[in-house]
């Protein structure tokens, strides 16, 4: 008799929760679909370790600007200026480091800081003088495309410092080497992936103990499965190369941190808030105007972050660095789930958004299928996703 | 008398839910048809079908109009027939003039040339019918809420309309322009024969113009009453509409009243539009501990500008007065310092400036205050999942769980939410600003009984309220509001819906001949 009542509630539940968080699952479903599709038509190469390391490297730039331009789409703007941002700093980079000898990590501090500058610039326009940011940011992307060119005079400017170099090329020291066996990355991995395990497993029983609804054990339990699954796979295989880049550490640290602010602190809250309802949002006692701003200002550091690494990547300055980056970027944000109302989106679905370009990319690229091709496809991807997302949300 | 519509035996499912059953409504050629219900009863469902939003197929039973079944597949057939409905929420575009919005969709064009010359010249005749002299070049967004519903309306009569749908037209029309309109129903009665469905909550109104009254309750028709068949009383209105008996529509309570703790003292405020001109032009005003103060007037009385005024100066620009808290003058410069001082506002227009429609009831209550519910500005998911669940139980927010989004809601339990809200930020001084508009009378109960238990546990409660009963029935202090300043102060004993009318008229005239 329980049994009978019980049952049908239990799985209306789980319908219940697998609609409502679809989404959410369905992303990660697809970039695990994606890889299996190009791993099968590529006859393995795309997971190979070197290949993946290249992966990662060509996409970290991309990802790092993602966190940012996620919580500027949340707050309801949209920053056009990323690329040309990006091109301007490492074009800075460049002079400083090469031209003018300045230590890496004195001028690497000094871009960041010009990149927070002119995130603050762009975001005073937005925020205190309510200019659409579409308008700021155009603005923006032509000034510093310009400001690139008259920087490098049109020229390239390289090599960079070794030690700059390492930022993007290098990889984490070895400290155990057990017969040739790069223990320390793997260990990293592994911890990584204990921790994200335990972290998962008190918050869940925090919900429960709170009497929140929370995912049903056996979604719970099959994401951890194949989130440990999945990082230590990778750590394994990133192993068989040359270990875990710097930039991998970098990102993955930033990650972090983004997914921390924007879940759990009062700061990424009010930033959800002011998205979803700029009015009401100032009435509930929150500066609006001060939150737009320096959401500006973050995506200004992070984008000379990003061109920081793409620059050491290239191991030069060149006018075009940073072209159509903002396209990726935002198409990342998009793929992931964010709403171009403002207001919606996860940290985490920008970062698999990015990843599902990249591997696109990769992919294609293995396959020899051409660029003209490869942005037809990366287009329609796009629109799919925005597509099916807006569907689902009108059923 | 004839029938011009019938609506035999409608049902309609949504999955997992009947929204009617077996609804059979007849409406006589000629007549005002009231339609009341509370919200959720199916009202907008029925006129849903009825104009074809739900298509023929999607619904069972029978649409007769003028004698013939009709099987509308979207509203430009039920439109084509004549039936036509105006919904609360406007639907003009801001931009366009009023003839433009007129004829939108419809206009005079030959081969795709609009000809403007009798597009104007058929506006201004409509607006004459309407009573509205305004010019049909002017652009709808100069115009009140008032004069904008009579432009719906001569959009409608300009479609030769046959059956008029009128969703809740006075809801956000003071006095003075809901008499007008619903004189302006009586007279399209008399001279055209213009046969009205009108839905609404203010039963006052529908008394004054109906002809017979059919009450919704759950998705069925309870009872259609004729006025003409003697006095049918709001009482039995009400009892059938939420299905008890409810013989005090305001909760008794039994005010104790302490010392002043909040003060106005010769607020002025610069109207943000013409700088020459005070939108608020010295108001003095006090409340004491455990007191409910109402403040009355017109639209346009600058009642809502004063509270977004005195709330961080969320309007205008504050060129003198003060502020004081216990005596004492306090710095509300920013909404962050109001709301530290204890003052909190609940704004009028709940769904604009009161809510984050697509965040969760927790999200929307902490928002005022998340420090409450966080430690170095980490938020405790599960303290901030308690409170809400709290707030929940406490103000009977009907929902199906802390987490559901609040535009899934009704009215009645989004105005909870937005309570809620303020009441997390632990006010001393609650500003409630048309606490409940665009909620049923059910719901409008459990609010007044809300409002009533903050006066008793001694909080200071300023209660703005176009609707007279309302302030009546809650205030033990009425002020009048006319003209950016207060022109009249009643106890609750002095009060009545004529003194205070008397007071904003005497005021008019002295603004206008003195």
């Amino acid at each position: 008799m329980d049994e009978t009542v019980v049952m049908p509630a239990e799985k209306k539940h789980y319908g219940g929760f697998l609609r409502k968080n679809l989404r959410e699952y369905a992303m990660f479903l697809s970039l695990l679909a994606i890889m299996l599709f190009f791993q099968v038509k590529t006859e393995g190469t795309l997971m190979m370790p070197l290949n993946l390391t290249n992966l990662l490297l060509q996409n970290s730039y991309i990802v790092i600007m993602a966190l940012a331009m996620l919580l500027v789409i949340v707050a309801g703007h949209i920053d056009l200026s990323v690329g040309s941002v990006a091109g301007f700093i490492g074009a800075l980079a460049a002079v400083l480091m090469v031209q003018y000898q300045l230590p890496v990590a004195l001028a690497a501090v000094l871009c960041l800081l010009v990149g927070a500058l002119i995130g603050a610039a762009q975001g005073y326009f937005v925020a205190y003088h309510r200019i659409p940011a579409f308008i700021v940011t155009l603005a923006g992307m032509l000034v510093f495309r310009g400001l690139t060119l008259t920087l490098l005079d049109g020229q390239s400017i390289g090599p960079f410092p070794e030690f700059f170099q390492k930022l993007s090329s290098g990889f984490i020291p070895e400290f155990i080497e057990p017969q040739g066996l790069r223990l320390t990355s793997l260990l990293i991995g592994a911890a990584v992936a204990l921790s994200l395990l335990a972290r998962g497993i008190r918050h869940r029983q925090a919900h429960l103990r709170h009497g929140m609804e929370d995912e049903p054990a056996p979604f719970f339990w099959l994401k951890m499965l194949a989130i440990t699954v999945f990082i230590l796979f990778f750590s394994y295989k990133l192993c068989d190369y040359k270990g875990l880049p710097n930039v991998l550490i970098i990102m993955g640290a930033l990650v972090a941190v983004y997914h921390f602010v924007t879940n759990h602190t009062t700061l990424g809250r009010r930033v959800y808030a002011l998205g979803g309802n700029e009015k009401a949002t100032r009435l509930s006692g929150i500066d609006t105007r001060r939150l737009a701003f320096y959401t500006f200002v973050n995506m200004g550091v992070l984008a000379a972050l990003g061109g920081l690494v793409f620059a050491a990547r290239l191991n030069t300055a060149t006018p075009k660095a940073g072209l159509g980056f903002e396209l990726d970027v935002i198409a990342a944000c998009f793929i992931g789930g964010a709403s171009a109302s403002g207001g919606v989106g996860k940290v985490m679905g920008a970062v698999i958004g990015a990843f599902i370009m990249g591997v696109m990319n990769n992919g294609m690229s293995l396959l020899g299928i051409g660029i003209d091709y490869q942005q037809v496809i990366k287009g329609l991807v796009l629109l799919g996703a925005v597509w099916v997302d807006v569907y689902y949300k009108n059923k | 008398m004839e029938a011009i519509l019938e609506m035999r035996d409608i049902t309609k499912e949504f999955p997992g839910v009947v929204a009617l059953s077996h609804v059979n409504l007849n409406v006589r050629a000629g007549e005002i048809h009231a339609i009341v219900g509370e919200n959720g009863a199916g009202k907008s469902t029925l006129m849903k079908v009825l104009s074809g939003v739900y298509p023929h197929d999607s619904y069972r039973g029978d649409i007769v109009f003028d004698g013939q079944v009709q099987a509308f597949g979207g509203i430009a057939d039920s439109e084509r027939q004549g039936i036509i409905i105006i919904h609360q929420e406007l639907a003009l575009v801001p931009q366009l003039s009023i003839a433009e919005n007129i004829f939108l969709g419809n206009e005079p064009a030959r081969c795709g040339v609009i000809d403007w010359a009798y597009a104007h010249t058929r506006t201004r005749t409509l607006l004459d019918r309407v009573g509205l002299r305004e010019s049909p070049t002017t652009p709808v967004s100069e115009l009140g809420v008032g004069k904008q519903q009579l432009v719906e309306i001569a959009k409608a009569l300009s479609k030769n309309v046959r059956l008029l749908i009128l969703d809740e037209p006075t809801s956000s029309l003071n006095e003075t322009d809901s008499d007008a309109l619903l004189d302006l129903l009586l007279e399209l009665q008399r001279e055209s024969g213009v046969t009205c469905i009108l839905i609404s909550h203010k039963l006052n109104e529908i008394a004054k113009v109906a002809d017979r009254i059919t009450v919704i309750r759950d998705g069925a028709v309870i009872e259609t009453m004729d006025y003409a068949e003697g006095d049918i009383s709001e009482g039995r209105v009400i009892q059938r509409m939420v299905g008890r008996e409810m013989s005090d529509r305001y909760p008794r309570r039994t005010p104790k009243i302490g010392d002043v703790v909040f003060e106005l003292r010769d607020w002025r405020v610069q109207h943000p539009a013409h700088p020459d001109r005070l939108a608020i032009k010295g108001v003095d005003l006090a409340v004491r501990k455990g007191e409910i103060v109402g403040i009355a007037g017109l639209m346009g009385a600058g009642r809502t500008e004063l509270a977004m005024s005195v709330f961080g100066r969320a309007y205008g620009k504050h060129v003198g007065g003060e502020v004081r808290l216990h005596g004492r003058a306090v710095d509300v410069s920013t909404v962050r310092k109001a709301i530290d001082h204890g003052i909190a506002y609940v704004t009028e227009d709940r769904k604009a400036l009161g809510l984050i429609l697509h965040d969760d009831i927790v999200r929307n209550i902490t928002l005022p205050n998340l420090d409450r519910v966080s430690r170095h500005t980490v938020i405790d998911r599960g303290r901030e999942f308690r409170a809400a669940e709290d707030f929940r139980a406490k103000l009977k927010i009907r929902s199906s769980g802390a987490t559901q989004p609040v535009m899934d809601l009704s009215g009645g339990n989004q105005q909870k939410v937005v309570l809620s809200k303020w009441l997390f930020s632990q006010p001393e001084v609650l500003i409630l600003d048309e606490p409940t508009r665009g909620v049923d009378v059910g719901a409008k109960y459990e609010i007044y009984t809300i409002i009533s238990q903050l006066a008793a546990e001694g909080k200071c409660v300023l209660m703005i309220s176009s609707e007279m009963p309302e302030l009546l029935g809650m205030c033990d202090r009425i002020y009048v509001m006319n003209e950016g300043r207060m022109v009249g102060e009643f106890t609750a004993a002095q009060a009545s819906q004529e003194n205070i009318m008397g007071a904003i008229v005497r005021a008019s005239g002295v603004a206008n001949y003195g």
